[in-house]
């Protein structure tokens, strides 16, 4: 079985994020851009199965400027067999996304597909039940635990309240949640094959999907900020602060 | 036909404190299509054992007409038949726009309502703007967007958090019954739920929540501090991702980013250092309190009282002053 792993660049989840001074987007000068980390629990959770003998390759894809190649090389320097840049400059939402995606996934004869539930810039969650849905296949989102047997896979979802089990039949689409696995780092050898592994190159021309957009995000600005700081010296002023002047006890 | 649908979320014919929230972000949906020239009804959807109950509280909170379905099929959440119910009672409703609770089963059903509808989705909203945009966060909330869906049929999804539970009156409404076809072939199956519940409050409806990280050192440590300190309270429980990702606590207590967003009266953060995606889910929070022994702790800078103070000494002082102070 083909595994595929769309995978999306970000900003680093430690980089201070500021709104541009015109509301128009955030700042990109300084970012250092990281796989998102939802992605690389994918990959490694996709590399597990090939090593486990129950797929045979791993093929990593993602949406993006150029610059994209270095977050494509790193999760091929992790393993994933080769990848797929669709170039872009423009913005695209979850929906665009998934209609790129779902053509990349008609091309290659896929089984399974594996990707983060949510990308830590956009937030949107949508992405993977977007395919899943204009596939017309099933979906398991937010997985802290996956197994493949035969033509289907049962998945632990991290669910609100608790843990549920369901079965779902392949070809489908899984959403990976935060403990689902420890990505490995890239090695150095990895890294040496990763440059030599292919990478195909492809636009939403030659893959016919139009350039367009649900979404319009008008305006970004900063949260208020919370004014607090304020320090008490013991415990006694503590609980006297919240019964007498916060009102909460 | 621009009529507002929400997902009406239920247990055992109750509906969730999430999906009162929702109504009052469907509520404000609706005022703002009115000024738009429009004039649209707002119609519920329960679905699953119960449903038929809780379609007769939901008219209680003003609902032009509510469709439940108590199908086999509907039995356990599956994405597959709930998508399919969901959009037939769209199509029976007119309803251009869906609107549902930002929880897992919401976040895991909507976009494929949105495919059904061919509509753009926005997610996680915590705010309805009179121009027709919809506020939400991103990039952990360090960013508000203004998002305009460009699609005439339109997904919503609603943070809890960012808007008060609708208020119950008398019913106007009416409830029916929806006949749906489901493809069984695509339905997936329904294994087995490990609830992880307790007899305290859930993380997103309770009044104070008490939070613990790493710095509570193992999960037997975790509990023998913490519990003591939510009973005084009544309070629900909470971990930072460092204190989940150590095995202290059950990954559904994680408060963050990619957790839970809570917004309680009193957030106690016990031996949490505060990092971006903590703050992300409970800086909404009304009243933070922050103990923590190292006084250069981010969390300090958002708290409104900050108290530094090795926890172990400081907790069992705190369970017995807050005592004292109950009376």
């Amino acid at each position: 079985m083909k595994i595929l792993v769309p995978i999306k660049r970000v900003p680093d989840y430690e980089a201070k994020i500021k709104v541009k001074a015109d509301g128009s987007g955030v700042e990109t000068q300084d970012i250092k851009w990281i796989v998102n980390p939802f992605d690389e629990i994918a990959v490694e959770e996709a590399l597990k199965l090939k090593e486990a003998g129950q797929a045979t390759e791993v093929i990593v894809v993602s949406i993006g400027p150029e610059d994209t190649t270095q977050q494509l090389r790193y999760t091929m320097a992790m393993g994933a067999d080769s990848g797929v840049l669709v170039k872009t400059d423009e913005y695209v939402d979850s929906d665009l996304a998934s209609r790129i995606l779902v053509e990349v996934f008609k091309k290659g004869g896929y089984g399974l597909i594996i990707m983060g539930k949510q990308a830590i810039d956009s937030d949107a969650s949508q992405t993977p039940q977007l395919i899943a849905a204009r596939l017309k296949v099933g979906q398991a989102c937010f997985a802290s635990k996956v197994a493949l047997e035969g033509d289907s896979v049962t998945v632990t979802r991290e669910v609100d309240g608790g843990l549920e089990t369901i079965k779902i039949k392949c070809p489908c689409v899984v959403s990976t949640d935060l403990r689902l696995n420890q990505p490995r780092y890239a090695s150095l050898p990895g890294i040496m094959k990763a440059k030599k592994k292919p990478l195909e190159e492809l636009t939403l021309e030659s893959l016919g999907v139009e350039a367009k957009t649900k979404l319009k995000v008008h305006k970004m600005v900063p949260p208020k900020s919370r004014q607090g700081g304020k320090k008490v010296d013991s415990v006694v002023a503590l609980v006297a602060a919240l019964k007498n002047e916060a009102k909460v006890i | 036909m621009s009529n507002v649908l929400v997902f009406v979320q239920q247990s055992e014919g109750k509906i969730s404190k999430v999906t009162k929230c929702s109504i009052t972000a469907a509520t404000e949906i609706k005022t703002q299509i009115k000024t738009q020239g429009g004039a649209p009804k707002i119609i519920g959807a329960c679905f699953g054992p119960g449903a038929s109950a809780a379609a007769d509280e939901a008219l209680t909170f003003g609902f032009d007409q509510v469709y439940f379905s108590e199908a086999p099929e509907l039995k356990n959440y599956l994405s597959v038949p709930y998508s399919e119910a969901l959009l037939t009672a769209a199509s029976e409703g007119g309803c251009s726009i869906v609107v549902s609770p930002a929880t897992t089963t919401g976040k895991d059903l909507m976009p494929r309502v949105a495919v059904g509808l061919e509509a753009g989705q926005a997610s996680d909203i915590i705010g309805v703007n009179s121009d027709g945009t919809f506020k939400r966060p991103m990039y952990a909330g360090d960013v508000i967007g203004d998002v305009e869906i460009l699609t005439p049929n339109k997904v919503i999804t609603v943070r809890g958090t960012a808007f008060a539970p609708a208020e119950g009156s008398g019913a106007k409404g009416s409830k029916s019954e929806l006949t749906v076809s489901f493809n069984k072939e695509l339905m997936g199956e329904f294994v087995s739920y490990e609830t992880s519940a307790s007899e305290r409050p859930e993380l997103s409806d309770a009044e104070v929540i008490v939070s613990g990280g790493r710095a509570l050192k193992s999960s037997e440590t975790f509990m023998q501090m913490m519990a003591p300190l939510a009973d005084v309270f009544g309070a629900a429980i909470g971990a930072s991702r460092a204190a989940v990702d150590s095995g202290y606590a059950p990954n559904d207590w994680q408060v963050g980013q990619t957790g839970k967003v809570v917004a309680p009266s009193l957030y106690i953060a016990v031996g949490i250092s505060g990092a971006i995606q903590h703050l992300a889910g409970m800086k909404d929070s009304k009243v933070i309190v922050a103990i923590n022994k190292d006084p250069e702790a981010p969390i300090f800078e958002i708290a409104d009282y900050g108290l530094v103070a090795d926890l172990f000494e400081a907790l069992p002082q705190l369970v017995e002053e807050v005592k004292k102070a109950k009376g």
